[in-house]
C-alpha cells in the first residue's frame, strides 16, 4: 500500500513541478493546488498508514504502541487543507485581476506589460 | 493562568485583538480614518511596552514556557520566550511601532479603507508566533499567517499591472511553504513529534545511527531550501528585489525588517536546536551560502540605479553575514548574528523610510532624477549618513560592532576567506551608500544622459507633504537606536552573548520546556 501512496505522490510532485515551470497562469496556479495535495498525501503516508483501527490507546499507555490510527497526521493535514484553500483563493483573485488588466495568462507577456 | 503566561503570550494577543477592533471600526465608521490611526498607534505602543517587560522577566529569571490549554508537553502548543525570541519579539515591536506611525503619515485613505491596519496588525500577531512558538509545525501556521497578511498588504490599491511582482512573491511563497510542510511530514514520520525541545532530545538518541543519518541530512536540507527562499539567501533570492519595490514605503519598509529575518530566526533556531550545525553535513553548504549571499547581493546592488532596488539587494548581502554567524557556528558567532539581525532591522528599515520620503518629495527614487536634497532638507541627509554609515559599518555606529562580532569569530575558527569576503562586501556596500549619497544629496541638481548624449536636466521640484513632521518622526528614533547601539555596544554585547551561549548550548532550552510540561 506504501507503494502505491509513494507513486501516486511522487506522479503528484512532479505534474506540479511541471506545471509550475510552464509560463501559463493558470497551470501555475494548478501546480500549486497539486503540491499542496501532494505534501498533505506525503504528511499522511509518512506518519504511518493504518488500516481499521480507531485513534484510541488505553489509558496506561504512554506513547502510540501496536496498531492504532495516528490522529495527529490527520489534524496536521486538515490545518494545511485550510490553509492552502485560503492562499489559493487568493491567488486566484490575484490572477483574475492580473488577468483583466493585462489580458492575457501569459506571465512573460504580463512582465513584459510590467516593464 | 498565572501573569506570567499572559505575558508571554501579551505580543500575539495584543496585535490580535487590535487587529479585530480596527476592522470593527472600520465596519462600523468607514469614513473615520482617526479612530484607525488611535488604535493602531496605541495597540503598537502596547505591543512594545509589553515586550520590554517580557525582555527584561527573561533576563532576570531565565527562559519563560506556556503550555497553551494546560495540555502536557510533547503534545499541548508551546510558547516558549528565551532570549533569543524575545529579542526578535522586540524587534518587531519597535518596527510595528515606527512602521504605525509612519503609516499614519504616508498611506492613502483608500488603502486604509480597505483594512490597511487590521492586516498589518496579523502580520505582527504572525511574526510574534513564529518568534515564540516552541512547535514546528505551529511555525508553519504562524508562517501563513504572516504570509496572508503580507500577500494582502502588498495587493491592496495596487494598481493590477504591478501585481506581477506579487504573483512572484506569492508562488514562491507557497511553494517553500510546501517544502516545509513536506519536510514535517516526513520528520513525523521520523521521530513522532513535533516539540522542538522534544525533537533535540529524540534526535540527540538516534544521531550517529547511519540508517537514519541520510534521512536527517535530507529533511535538514529541506528545511535549510524553505527557510532560505524566506530569508532569501543566494541562490534564493531573486523574488526579493521585484516585490520590495513596488508597494508603498510603509510597506516595505516592514517587509525589509522583519519579513526576511523570520526566515533567518528560523534557520538559526532549527539548526541550534534541532539540528547542530556543527554536527551535520550541511555546515560546509552554509558556509557557501553565508559567503555567496554576501558577495552576490552586494554586487546585485552595485548594479542598480533606483534607491529601493539598491536597498533591496543590499538586504540580501546582509542577509549573509547573519547566515555568516550561524554557518561559523561558535557561541560568540551566534553572539555576532543577533546582534547583525537587531542592528540590520533598525537601520534597514531606517533607510525604506528615508527612501519612501526622498520618493514622496521627489516624486521618484531614481538616482539621475534626483540632486540637491541636501540643501533642500538637511537633518534628512543626516539621518541618512547614520544609517548609510552603520549598514556599511563605520565606527563608532551599530554596524561597526555587529561586524566586528563575527569578523572576530571568523578569526578565531580560522575561515579567513568569509573574513576576507566579509571585508570586501562591507567596502562595496560603503560604495553604493556614497553612491546614493552623492547623487541624491550631494550633486546641485540632477544630471542625466540622453540618447544622444547631450545632458538633459530635469527641473527637479520638491513638494513636502504637509505631514512632513509625522514621516520624520520614525526616522529620527530608528536614527537615535542606531546610534546608541553604537555608543552602548559594550553595555549590549553581554547581552547578545549570553544568547549566543544559550543558542550554542540549548539544554537551558530543552530543560525549561521539558519542566514546564510536567
Amino acid at each position: 500500500m506504501v507503494i502505491v501512496f509513494a507513486v501516486v505522490i511522487g506522479v503528484l510532485y512532479g505534474a506540479a513541478i511541471n506545471l509550475m515551470i510552464r509560463r501559463s497562469l493558470v497551470k501555475l496556479l494548478i501546480g500549486l493546488v497539486l503540491l499542496s495535495h501532494a505534501t498533505n498525501l506525503l504528511i499522511f503516508t509518512a506518519a504511518g498508514l493504518t488500516q481499521g483501527n480507531a485513534p484510541v490507546i488505553d489509558p496506561d499507555a504512554v506513547s502510540l504502541s501496536g496498531a492504532v490510527a495516528d490522529p495527529l497526521p490527520q489534524a496536521l493535514i486538515l490545518t494545511s487543507i485550510v490553509i492552502s484553500l485560503g492562499v489559493t483563493a487568493f491567488a486566484l483573485a490575484l490572477s483574475a485581476r492580473m488577468y483583466k488588466a493585462t489580458g492575457s495568462d501569459d506571465l512573460d507577456r504580463i512582465n513584459m506589460v510590467n516593464k | 493562568m498565572s501573569l506570567i503566561d499572559l505575558l508571554i503570550i501579551s505580543p500575539l494577543i495584543i496585535p490580535l485583538f487590535t487587529g479585530i477592533v480596527c476592522m470593527l471600526g472600520i465596519a462600523i465608521r468607514p469614513t473615520s480614518r482617526k479612530i484607525q490611526h488611535a488604535l493602531s498607534f496605541t495597540g503598537s505602543a502596547i505591543i512594545l511596552i509589553t515586550s520590554i517587560f517580557l525582555l527584561s522577566k527573561v533576563i532576570t529569571s531565565g527562559i519563560q514556557v506556556v503550555q497553551i490549554g494546560s495540555w502536557p508537553m510533547p503534545f499541548g502548543i508551546t510558547l516558549v520566550a528565551d532570549q533569543f525570541s524575545t529579542i526578535m519579539v522586540l524587534i518587531s515591536a519597535i518596527i510595528g511601532l515606527t512602521g504605525v506611525i509612519y503609516s499614519l503619515a504616508s498611506i492613502n485613505p483608500e488603502r486604509e479603507k480597505f483594512g490597511y491596519y487590521p492586516v498589518l496588525f496579523f502580520l505582527l500577531l504572525g511574526i510574534n508566533g513564529a518568534f515564540l512558538t516552541g512547535d514546528l509545525f505551529n511555525l508553519y501556521v504562524w508562517f501563513e499567517v504572516m504570509l496572508m497578511s503580507s500577500f494582502v498588504l502588498m495587493g491592496i490599491g495596487q494598481s493590477p499591472i504591478q501585481t506581477s511582482g506579487s504573483i512572484k512573491y506569492v508562488t514562491i511563497n507557497l511553494f517553500s511553504s510546501a517544502i516545509f510542510l513536506t519536510a514535517l511530514g516526513i520528520l513525523y514520520g521520523l521521530i513522532g513529534t513535533l516539540n522542538m525541545a522534544d525533537l533535540a532530545v529524540k534526535f540527540s538518541q538516534v544521531r550517529g545511527n547511519p540508517s537514519v543519518n541520510g534521512i536527517i541530512t535530507l529533511v535538514s536540507a529541506l528545511f535549510l531550501i524553505c527557510f532560505g527562499i524566506k530569508a532569501a539567501v543566494f541562490p534564493l533570492f531573486f523574488w526579493l528585489p521585484d516585490s520590495y519595490y513596488n508597494p508603498p514605503p510603509a510597506i516595505s519598509a516592514i517587509f525589509a525588517g522583519l519579513l526576511t529575518k523570520v526566515g533567518v530566526y528560523a534557520l538559526i533556531r532549527t539548526f541550534t536546536l534541532i539540528f547542530p550545525l556543527n554536527q551535520s553535513p550541511l555546515q560546509t553548504i552554509v558556509i557557501w551560502i553565508a559567503g555567496l549571499t554576501m558577495i552576490i547581493g552586494v554586487l546585485g546592488a552595485v548594479a542598480q540605479n533606483e534607491v529601493r532596488r539598491i536597498l533591496s539587494f543590499h538586504i540580501i548581502s546582509q542577509i549573509g553575514y547573519m547566515v555568516m554567524g550561524l554557518a561559523i557556528f561558535s557561541p560568540l558567532a551566534l553572539a555576532g548574528s543577533v546582534f547583525y539581525i537587531f542592528h540590520h532591522v533598525m537601520v534597514k528599515t531606517n533607510l525604506f523610510f528615508i527612501s519612501g520620503v526622498i520618493e514622496r518629495m521627489g516624486g521618484t527614487g531614481e538616482l539621475k532624477k534626483l540632486g540637491g536634497f541636501y540643501n533642500h532638507l538637511p537633518y534628512l541627509a543626516i539621518f541618512f549618513i547614520i544609517s548609510a554609515f552603520s549598514l556599511a559599518g563605520l565606527p563608532p555606529l551599530s554596524g561597526f560592532f555587529a561586524k566586528l562580532i563575527l569578523l572576530q569569530s571568523g578569526i578565531f575558527v580560522q575561515s579567513f576567506w568569509l573574513v576576507t569576503v566579509a571585508l570586501f562586501v562591507s567596502f562595496l556596500t560603503l560604495y553604493s551608500m556614497t553612491k546614493i549619497w552623492a547623487q541624491v544629496f550631494w550633486k546641485p541638481t540632477s544630471l542625466d544622459i540622453d540618447d544622444k548624449g547631450e545632458n538633459i536636466q530635469h527641473k527637479i521640484k520638491y513638494t513636502s507633504p504637509s505631514n512632513l513632521q509625522l514621516w520624520l518622526t520614525p526616522i529620527f528614533l530608528l536614527s537615535m537606536i542606531t546610534l546608541l547601539m553604537g555608543i552602548g555596544s559594550g553595555i549590549l554585547f553581554p547581552f547578545a552573548s549570553f544568547t549566543g551561549e544559550e543558542l550554542f548550548n540549548p539544554t537551558n532550552y530543552i530543560e525549561a520546556v521539558f519542566r514546564s510540561g510536567q
